[in-house]
């Protein structure tokens, strides 16, 4: 090694060092807080998540200005394709060889429920958006893993109440066959029957299936009022567009799409899709500050709006940051425990905080679909029949059956 | 109201219906394939690509150019035809020499560049596409609720499937197609230009996708992913047939969206695996697929 080189070598490693006080003290590991963007990248939960995420994780390390805080973030992506195994072994390699500290997003909850595992075992962080099972918080939770944007239970009691509450007391379930679709089902139908209705029958389809029709025969042979779909992404999109095909509102039944993104309402269409009600908890036309990172989000993902399982990877990976700096330490566990500790507070969610349990609590909002002549401009989707309280809008503590909590 | 195996008759009906309608796009699909590997001896994994090509070609024309479904049912088929030709020129050609794994790798690559460009571009939740106006409602069949669409999709597939079948086997221009495969030099030396011949087959073929592609538009979402989900089955239905049988390819299509169509009553679960449970039992049994000759 040439003198020129060695002192140049010898710069550099003097200067990572200052710029990197956290480095300093020795508390984060290597020196990196590394973040890993685990998505669906490339099939029917995608523009759920997947590259968007990947933008409202790097838009959250931008304006926490961890840069200027001399924290040292670097962001990792990759594609789990909806498979268990394939998400868990790519977890596995980021943790340990990679030396990722916090895998956040993972839609998919058969998926989630995997890495929740895997992150635990290596006391590493998980901060979970897309993904829904209520389970994550109930009897599958996790001292490492944060269930941020919304769950089933969520869902089901939102969307489920406000419908059986107007007169839809009968209900047949279209639910997706995996662990997701059935803790949908199983919600929702606790909250029928507790709101007095009944469940007249239950088709299960495979993830990703093209054609519904034969089960929406099946669900308009059985008389029900409402059709509950349990399912997500393009699966939903197909069940909506074919029940219209077929004449199934026309004809006296009722949709409720039990999880409706707003990229699934931008893919079919305000013709197909006005009138549908369900459950988000963020929508860009909240207030000026959801305004605002909509405006600058879009740009980004090919003009496309922030879903609320993007947005909730922004806010998550805000508050991971604060946590990091609050606790100065990037060991999964304690900064999970701070992160429960402090209260949450970022542009998109408002104020909340994060249960013992692992549930990040917000309100969350009941929206009806416009009709295409009420929609001023893009994205513009959705009015806000109303607002569940963040205390009532997720599954009491004592009931999820987690023994974290005492 | 009588019942068989447990299920109101009137709904097993409904379903025999269904599945005829699914089985038409499976043999639409199937018999292009069918018409490109008889032919030309190619297995053409671009095949789902190209039905997305059609599919989103029929939304360009409609929302960037005012162009309806009908004439879409022609320029995209066409459109997407002269891509083919394009690729079977520049690509494809160099390959007949060798073995059919280069052809079929060839094929598999270009269709991951093609959906991950239009992934790239258009995300993957679809975009909408209405059903013409001449074909929006239905009718009431007793058993069940028939959309007039689904009645047209069965029809076209069937009037395509069978013009295929009568052009390849029954005509002259058939006859010179089905003779190049055998012995091309032999062809040639009659004075028929065999490769332009082979790159219009490969076209045609092609074009049929995007037909299939064109009609899915108004059901399914026209996604970049819609022909990837699709083209496995498609393959099955294929190998099952019979690998390039004309015939095979349209009767185990519409057969088997009957069966799947089934599975999705007596058992939902398995409805995604009942083909290949019956692609893996057929080639136990009759290894050149139902229709397929031995060679």
């Amino acid at each position: 090694m040439s003198a020129v080189s060695k002192l140049s070598a010898a710069m550099g490693l003097a200067l990572a060092a200052m710029g990197a006080p956290l480095v300093a003290n020795g508390q984060v590991s290597d020196g990196v807080i590394k973040i890993g963007v685990l998505s669906d990248m490339s099939s029917l939960y995608a523009d759920i998540g997947g590259p968007g995420s990947v933008v409202a994780a790097r838009m959250a390390v931008e304006d926490y200005g961890a840069a200027k805080k001399g924290m040292k973030v670097e962001i990792v992506s990759a594609d789990h394709q909806n498979k268990p195994d394939v998400g868990s072994a790519i977890a596995r390699q980021w943790y340990d060889v990679d030396k990722v500290d916090v895998i956040v997003d993972v839609p998919t909850s058969s998926v989630a429920l995997a890495v929740s595992e895997v992150t635990k075992q290596k006391g590493k962080a998980f901060l979970v958006s897309g993904a829904a099972s209520s389970d994550l918080t109930g009897k599958a939770c996790s001292p490492n893993t944060v269930h941020w944007t919304y769950d089933t239970w969520m869902l089901a009691n939102g969307t489920g109440s406000a419908i059986v509450k107007s007169g839809g007391n009968t209900w047949f379930f279209i639910t997706a066959d995996y662990a997701f679709g059935h803790a949908l089902e199983r919600d929702t139908e606790q909250v029928v029957l507790k709101n007095g209705g009944k469940v007249l029958g239950k088709v299960r389809h495979p993830l990703n299936a093209q054609d519904f029709s034969s089960f929406l025969l099946q669900a308009q042979s059985s008389k029900a009022k409402i059709i509950g779909l349990a399912n997500a992404g393009g699966d939903t999109i197909n069940s909506i567009k074919q029940a219209a095909e077929f004449g199934i509102v026309e004809r006296g039944q009722n949709l409720a799409g039990m999880l409706v993104f707003i990229s699934d309402v931008h893919g079919l269409g305000l013709t197909t899709a006005q009138g549908l009600i369900f459950t988000e908890t963020f929508y860009w036309d909240l207030n000026d500050q959801t305004r605002a990172f909509a405006k600058r989000f879009a740009p980004q993902n090919n003009n496309k709006y922030p879903t609320m399982v993007q947005a909730g990877v922004y806010s998550a990976v805000l508050h991971y940051l604060k946590a990091v700096e609050a606790g100065k330490t990037d060991d999964g566990t304690k900064v999970v425990a701070k992160m429960k500790e402090m209260p949450t507070d970022d542009p998109l969610f408002g104020k909340g905080r994060i249960r013992a349990d692992g549930r990040k609590l917000h309100p969350a909002y009941l929206v009806e679909v416009k009709k295409p002549v009420e929609s001023k401009g893009p994205y513009d989707y959705y009015k806000i029949r109303s607002q569940i309280p963040a205390d009532q809008a997720f599954r009491p503590e004592k009931e999820g059956g987690c023994s974290l909590v005492k | 109201m009588p019942e068989i195996f447990g299920i109101p008759s009137a709904a097993l009906f409904g379903q025999l219906l269904i599945g005829l309608i699914n089985g038409s796009f499976y043999a639409l699909l199937s018999l292009g394939l069918a018409v490109i590997f008889g032919l030309l001896n190619i297995i053409n994994f671009t095949h789902g690509a190209q039905y997305m090509l059609g599919a989103f070609c029929a939304y360009f024309l409609l929302s960037r150019l005012g162009v309806g479904y009908w004439w879409s049912l022609l320029i995209a088929p066409l459109a997407v035809g002269a891509f083919g030709v394009l690729v079977e020129r520049t690509m494809l050609k160099p390959l007949y020499k060798l073995d059919h794994l280069y052809g079929l790798l060839l094929t598999f690559g270009l269709a991951l560049v093609i959906q991950g460009l239009f992934r790239n571009e258009f995300g993957s939740s679809g975009l909408p596409y209405p059903i013409a106006k001449e074909l929006t409602g239905g009718h009431n069949l007793g058993f069940m609720f028939l959309p007039n669409y689904r009645a047209w999709v069965i029809v076209a597939s069937l009037v395509t499937c069978v013009a295929t079948w009568f052009v390849i086997e029954r005509t002259r221009l058939g006859s010179y197609l089905r003779a190049a495969t055998e012995n091309p030099a032999l062809v040639q030396a009659f004075g028929i230009n065999v490769p332009r011949m082979i790159t219009l087959t490969y076209g045609f073929g092609v074009a049929l996708a995007a037909l299939a592609g064109v009609m899915a538009a108004p059901i399914y979402q026209v996604s970049p992913q819609m022909g990837a989900d699709l083209i496995i089955v498609v393959f099955a239905v294929v190998v099952i047939g019979g690998m390039g049988s004309i015939m095979g390819s349209i009767v185990t299509g519409f057969g088997l969206g009957v069966i799947e169509g089934l599975t999705k009553v007596f058992y939902p679960e398995a409805s995604n695996t009942v083909i290949f449970i019956i692609m893996a039992i057929v080639l136990l049994i009759k290894p050149a697929g139902l229709f397929g000759a031995q060679r």
